[in-house]
This record gives structure tokens, sequence and C-alpha cells, in this order.
């Protein structure tokens, strides 16, 4: 074991974190937002969307992230003069926004399907019951269906962060100098792929360790419903026990 | 006592008959060989219409192969794990336009080399530093004829984004000597920086001017030039050699002697201006 070697490739790839959190941070966030109204339209139940929404799901789930974000930068790269007149090129020129771009359409894709299953298991008699008290179809949604939905669909979407936060590796291909870029990087200088790679790897797990609390922790919030109730009768003091 | 005698004896001869064999094995000329390349390096190595890998080194490989009379299988490995893969024994030569550095010499051994080819920039025939008309070959061992000739290229890229493959020597020239100036693009392969030229992701690309070549003489490129001085020694070693695992003497021992025949007789000449336009034969 070579201590300073390893302090010192721990040092210089905590210097990638804040892209990768960056890349992670943007897409999970921009993809949240697609997946929310992707699902709500498609409960919606209008074919022509339901079609739309579903070809794309398919798509970006079915294909690699790793062949997504090649060909969104690579591939796109091929139609420069159409970009460039459309204006766009400015947005596809830089890797990071093509980098942004693959993994929130990727995220979004999966994201959908997740708040589906969500939004399908919301009982249909808290529904009912909302409408009874006189709620309108957008209140209901807003205030029982939604919440009901993201509590229920939270353990899986807490699995889709931790995975964005690891294909944000796959992003070294675009020139981008993440965490798994930086370990490329002294792998080339050093040779020493193993110890590198295991400090990598130690790194994405301390953050994943970090996402998973922070998701358990908002389970519990949301959940207080299935927790067992605390027991309130006091065991040890004469007082309690004598009323 | 006769008993432990016996043992000793025993254990001896043992002992000797492992370290003959090992000797033994050391010493036999293998028959066949694994070479890897990384073939998305032409026309050095790259992989033809057909998948099967095809350029300069892979018909100087056969040539090699004939020579020692042995029989090679080719294979590709990505560019990043092609010495860690030799070190774990995965194949037992690279051959893939490996520049021969301090660096790398303290994990592997090399061959003599069989190839010099000089590095350099391609920019847009517009730019300062192709207008400037700089050129001549620099040896980057001689800092005090290198050093000025750099300082005067440094205001003619300033602020250009420049690609380069990770992970290779002419990525170490950059960092190490225009780190600051230029914006540093690291692609995996060649190719993917090549995609990104033609696309106007970056402004120039700094790789070794034979491969540079072919690439600009595809018509996409027809608004790019080679430009500015072409630089050897220093971070890019002593050339391109064949990679070997340290233990291998033997099998380096063939190498050396196949390389200088090739050498000798005009083989290395031939391919080279077959494959790359030009000759990139290192002194004999």
């Amino acid at each position: 074991m070579d201590i300073a070697f390893l302090a010192d490739v721990f040092r210089r790839l905590l210097s990638g974190l804040p892209l990768t959190l960056k890349l992670a941070g943007t897409s999970v966030a921009l993809g949240l937002l697609i997946a929310l109204a992707l699902a709500t339209t498609l409960q919606g139940g209008r074919p022509l969307f339901v079609w739309l929404i579903r070809g794309f799901v398919a798509a970006f789930r079915g294909t690699p992230l790793l062949a997504q974000i090649f060909l969104i930068y690579y591939g796109l790269g091929q139609f420069r003069p159409f970009l460039q007149d459309i204006g766009l090129w400015s947005f596809f020129r830089e890797p990071f926004w093509c980098a942004i771009l693959a993994l929130t359409l990727n995220t979004s894709a999966y994201g959908t399907e997740i708040i589906r299953g969500g939004l399908q298991s919301v009982p249909l008699g808290q529904i009912e019951a909302a409408r009874a008290c006189g709620m309108s179809p957008w209140l209901v949604y807003r205030r029982i269906t939604l919440p009901i939905a993201l509590r229920q669909a939270l353990p899986s979407y807490g699995n889709e962060i931790i995975l964005m936060i690891k294909g944000t590796s796959l992003t070294s291909i675009v020139t981008l100098t993440e965490v798994t870029g930086i370990a490329e990087q002294i792998i080339s200088q050093t040779y020493r792929a193993i110890e590198v790679f295991a400090c990598a790897s130690a790194i994405y797990l301390a953050l994943n360790f970090i996402v998973t609390r922070l998701i358990g922790w908002l389970e519990r919030r949301l959940s207080p419903h299935l927790r067992t109730a605390p027991n309130l009768m006091p065991s040890s003091s004469p007082r309690g026990a004598s009323a | 006592m006769k008993t432990i005698g016996k043992l000793a004896s025993l254990a001896a001869l043992t002992i000797s008959a492992l370290m003959w064999g090992a000797a033994a094995s050391a010493e036999d000329r293998p028959t066949a060989i694994t070479i890897a390349t990384e073939g998305a390096y032409a026309p050095w190595n790259f992989t033809g219409p057909d998948g099967k890998p095809a350029g300069f080194e892979i018909d100087l490989a056969n040539d090699l192969c004939a020579r020692m009379k042995v029989t090679c299988t080719i294979v590709l490995q990505d560019w990043d794990g092609l010495i860690p893969a030799l070190n774990v024994g995965k194949f037992d030569v690279i051959m893939a336009s490996m520049f021969i550095t301090d660096k790398r010499l303290e994990i592997i051994n090399f061959s003599r080399p069989y190839a010099i080819d000089p590095s350099t920039f391609a920019v847009a025939k517009t730019s300062a530093l192709a207008k400037a008309g700089m050129d001549g070959e620099y040896d980057l061992n001689d800092e005090a004829a290198a050093a000025p000739v750099i300082e005067k290229m440094k205001p003619l890229v300033k602020g250009l984004a420049v690609g380069v493959q990770a992970a290779t020597t002419n990525q170490q020239f950059l960092k190490k000597y225009f780190d600051g100036v230029i914006d540093i693009r690291e692609y995996k392969t060649t190719e993917q920086h090549d995609l990104d030229l033609a696309a106007g992701r970056v402004d120039a690309l700094f790789a070794q001017s034979t491969a540079l070549a072919a690439t600009l003489g595809k018509p996409e490129y027809s608004a790019y030039t080679l430009a500015g001085p072409k630089f050897i020694k220093g971070v890019f070693g002593r050339g391109t050699g064949a990679g070997m695992r340290k233990k291998d003497t033997t099998l380096l021992a063939m190498f050396n002697e196949a390389i200088g025949s090739a050498i000798a007789d005009g083989t290395v000449k031939r391919l080279s201006l077959k494959w790359l336009k030009a000759d990139v034969t290192p002194p004999q």
C-alpha cells in the first residue's frame, strides 16, 4: 500500500467531483420535470401523445447510454451546417451540454415509467374521496394523486438517481474530465489501473451512500403512517405507572 | 541421518529441476505470439472495411513474424488498456505506434525503434500558425534550439481548442509546453478528434505528422493544413518501438534482430512509403 500515492490520487480525483455533481444534479433535476410532465400526459390517455411518449421511452430505455452520448455528440456534430442554420450549434458545440442532453433524456425515459407506476398505484378510493369533497380534478391531482404517487415512486426513483450518478462516468468519452475521466488520465501517467479505479470507485460509493441515506430519510418523512406507533406507555416512571 | 540426507538431496534435485525448467522455458524461442494493436490510428494501424486490422504496423508485424519464424495472431485492444493488458499476459507484444519513453520503460521493455515520426499541429489554413510559415524539425532534448521556437509559437496558438489523444506523448507534450495557452481537449481515439475537427468543435489537432497528413487528405478537411515546426525526442522518447514484458528477454532479442534486418533490407522504408506516404525509417 502506497499511502502517499493513494492520497495524491484522491486529491486529484476529487477535483473532478464538482463536474460529476453538476452533470448528475442537472440531468436528474431536468429529467424529473420532463418525467413528471410525460407521465401526467400518459395518464390523460390521448392516443397520439401516448404513442409518442411510449416511442420515446422505448428508444431511450432500449439503447445504451454510451451510444446515446456518442450519437448526440459525434453524430449530431456531422450536421453542423444545419444546426448552425437553426441557431443550435452553440449548444451542441459544447461537450457539457451534449452530455447533459443525453443524460437528461435517458433519465427522463426511465423516470416516466417510474412515475407512471406511482400514479397508477394511487388507490381509487382516495381520489373518489377527494372528488366527493368537491375538489377540482387539478386540485385532486396536486393534493392527492401526485403526492401519493411520488411517495410510492421514491424507492425506485432513488435507484434511478444512483444509476445517473454512475452514468456520468460515461461522459469522459466526450472529453469531459469528471472523476472517471481524471482516473483515466492518472492511469495513463502511472499505469496503476487497480489502485486508481479503486479510489474512483470509493468516491462513487461515498456519493451514492449519501444519496441513499437522503432518500431513506425522505421516505421516512413522507410515510409516517407506515411507521409502527411509538410506545407511549412509559415503563419506568412510577408517577406514569400510577396514572 | 540417511533418510534426512536422502530427503535433502531429493529436495535439491527438485529445486534444480524447477530452476532448469524455468531457465529452459526462458531460453526457448516462442513459436506463436499474440501482437496487440489499437486499430484506430490510421494509417499506422486501423480496422479495415472487412473488420480486419490493417495498416503499416500490421504489415510490418507480419513481416517481422515471418523473419522470426513464429506464427502471429493480431488482436485489437483500446489504447489506454494496452500496457496493463500486456503486463497481465493478455498478449505478448504491443505494436501500436507507441513511443519508447522513460516512463513506459519503467513498466515494460521496448524493442529498438522501427519508426521515428515527428509530431505537429494541424490547423485551419487561415489561422495565425499556418500563416506564420514556421517549419523545421526540432529535438526537444536540445533546449537551446527548441525553447525559443515554442515561445514563438505560443502567441500564434493562444486560445485555440486543440484535440489530442489522451494518454499519449502528444498529450504530455501539450501539457508540458502549452498548458494554459491552449484549451487541451482529450479524446480516447484520434478518430474521435478527427470527427470533432470536421465538426468545428476543436480548432486544431496535435498528433504524429503522418497520421495527421492521412486525415487531412480526406475531402472534408480541405480547409486544414499541417503547420508549425515538427518535434521529436524529449517527451516523445526514442521513436516507435514494439512493447514487451520485462521478463520476455528472448522475444526482445528476436524482435531487435528482425527489426534490424527489416530496416537493413529496406522493408521498413517500403511499407512506410506505402502506408504513411513518408519514410519514417530510423537510423540503423
